[in-house]
């Protein structure tokens, strides 16, 4: 988590307005907050995370991305931040349209669903993968919308959508993904970072 | 009581210029020496000034006592919090009831036609004689609310943080039905006699009765309601068969009703709720409710609640959309709870808790970032 942060502040220049949506208890705000010059908002679907992100003071909204999103003008933010939570909408197409609406360029991060580990369960025990990112049984997972790290390229690159930076991360490890190396790193990336720009 | 004399021309809405006038109020907490730490707090249709403690006059609990006071979401150890009873009312500030001089009786219905905006203008006034030059916070709920709203508009960089709970920017047509409901029951009641009443000897009791009862209805929610009173009868094993209170809503109701007289004119009432009617915020702003708020820089926190039918979540999020139209920094939440409208009145944790930790933390933030 840490290192995902770190990448994503790293991404995101001084003096800038942010919004996180689905901001969770606003962690990643407090992050940008203490180390960055950052204007930041958050966007939060649980009251219970709500309430902790207002209790420290953050300015957070109560709504989801889905229909909330709309409110937001365009180009209204410098970035806008979707953490590990792209694959638990109802449509992914809909909400990246909507965060390269709001926001000049967007961060989106995936659990890579092509990871080795994930591969190989579905390979040899058959069964839907459980990992450390993907720790749900497939009858309760809130994760309607698996990707791996090439689907997410290919679905740039269909959208016409540019991918400015792509990280890959694995355990510790921090390193760039490109057109070259980028089979490799779908194998052995938990976690895909990306800078984009419509 | 504490009250100024407002000696400065205020221009009303209506046209109407008023001067001289008393407005009361009552202060909680002391103001600090860098006199950063003050908080107005603006009361709903049948408030007053007295938010915390005893009222003095009622000698019941003041109207926010769940909220305000030592230790509290709106921490008097902490704030120094100012609340004033509105122009129009009748707990001592310019209204209805005061007397002319000239007649020895009670305005009445010559008073002119207040609105919110007169309401928050008069006010200000008191921020001068206590020489604050700016705000931690303005807050208030309902009414409350539109004043916050109001007041910000009106002073953008006034306070620095503003909380208007469960209201709205623009007064309903439900809202207004309501509130004409009320009116009626005052005006059809023959000691009502054109406004013109003596408060000394008869009053309009009975029609200003049933106006609270209908309107108390509108505080609750219907689960709240039945969890609470269901079909349970009042005091009796059975139906009577005639006309008395058999059912405890209906004796609860009757209660709520004249304990509600014995604090509040009737006139006052026909005004406070004109006021709220007329309130229009987007449309001050020529249909463009974001333009009310065009300059400031005050973070916003708004607040609405689940069952609250009146005030509903749907109008506070309009004003959060405003706000985000024009990147103003706000939260917002709603509250989960059975209480109705009138949470924001009640012993509810979710609701105080989140208000004094917001408070705090924001408190410490702004002094933090200062040094």
């Amino acid at each position: 988590m840490k290192e995902e942060f770190k990448v994503i502040s790293k991404f995101i220049e001084e003096k800038s307005r942010v919004l996180d949506v689905g901001c969770g208890d606003g962690i990643l705000m407090e992050y940008l907050l203490k180390n960055k010059v950052v204007d930041v908002r958050g966007l939060e679907i649980s009251k219970e995370k709500v309430k902790k992100c207002l209790s420290k003071g953050l300015a957070v909204i109560e709504g989801d991305a889905e229909n909330d999103l709309k409110q937001f003008p365009d180009l209204s933010f410098d970035y806008v931040i979707l953490s590990q939570t792209l694959q638990a909408f109802m449509s992914p197409e809909n909400v990246i349209e909507n965060l390269l609406r709001v926001g000049k360029k967007v961060i989106v991060t995936i659990p890579n669903f092509g990871h080795w580990k994930v591969r190989l369960d579905l390979l040899l025990k058959g069964e839907m993968p459980v990992t450390k990112n993907l720790p749900y049984q497939w009858y309760n997972t809130p994760n309607l919308h698996m990707c791996t790290i090439q689907d997410f390229y290919n679905f740039c690159n269909n959208k016409r959508v540019n991918i400015y930076k792509s990280i890959s991360l694995n355990g510790e490890k921090i390193s760039n993904i490109t057109t070259s190396n980028l089979k490799y790193k779908n194998l052995i990336s938990e976690l895909g970072i990306f800078l984009l720009e419509k | 009581m504490k009250n100024i004399i407002i000696e400065k021309t205020l221009k009303l809405d209506c046209g109407k210029e008023i001067s001289n006038f008393p407005l009361a109020y009552e202060t909680y907490g002391n103001l600090n020496e860098k006199k950063d730490n003050a908080i107005l707090i603006f009361h709903a249709l049948t408030g007053d000034q007295y938010a915390s403690g005893i009222n003095p006059i009622t000698k019941k609990e003041g109207w926010w006592n769940y909220a305000v006071g030592p230790g509290k979401s709106f921490d008097t150890d902490k704030f120094f919090v100012i609340c004033a009873n509105v122009i129009g009312g009748c707990m001592g500030s310019y209204g209805p009831g005061t007397i002319d001089p000239l007649t020895n009786k009670p305005i009445g219905t010559n008073f002119p036609v207040i609105t919110i905006n007169d309401m928050v203008n008069a006010q200000y006034n008191l921020l001068d004689y206590l020489k604050i030059e700016k705000l931690f916070a303005v807050a208030g709920g309902s009414m409350g609310g539109m004043q916050v709203l109001q007041f910000v508009s009106n002073f953008p960089n006034k306070a620095k943080v503003a909380l208007p709970i469960a209201c709205t920017a623009s007064h309903s047509a439900q809202n207004i039905a309501f509130n004409e409901l009320g009116r009626q029951a005052i005006m059809s009641d023959s000691n009502w006699r054109d406004g013109l009443y003596d408060q000394k000897s008869t009053n309009p009791d009975k029609g200003l009765a049933v106006a609270r009862m209908a309107a108390h209805i509108t505080y609750l929610s219907k689960q709240g309601l039945q969890e609470k009173f269901g079909r349970n009868l009042q005091e009796r094993s059975d139906l009577k068969f005639g006309f008395d209170a058999d059912f405890q809503i209906e004796s609860y109701l009757r209660y709520q009703g004249s304990v509600f007289v014995d604090r509040f004119d009737a006139n006052s009432y026909l005004y406070i709720t004109r006021a709220m009617d007329y309130f229009d915020l987007t449309k001050q702003y020529g249909g463009n409710l974001s333009k009310a708020f065009k300059n400031t820089k005050t973070k916003f926190f708004i607040i609405s609640f689940t069952s609250d039918w009146l005030y509903p979540t749907s109008e506070n999020k309009d004003i959060v959309i405003a706000l985000n139209a024009i990147g103003a920094d706000v939260g917002f939440v709603e509250i989960k709870t059975d209480k109705g409208h009138d949470s924001f009145l009640l012993d509810v944790p979710d609701f105080l808790s989140t208000i004094k930790n917001y408070l705090n933390t924001t408190y410490s933030n702004i002094n933090e970032r200062r040094i």
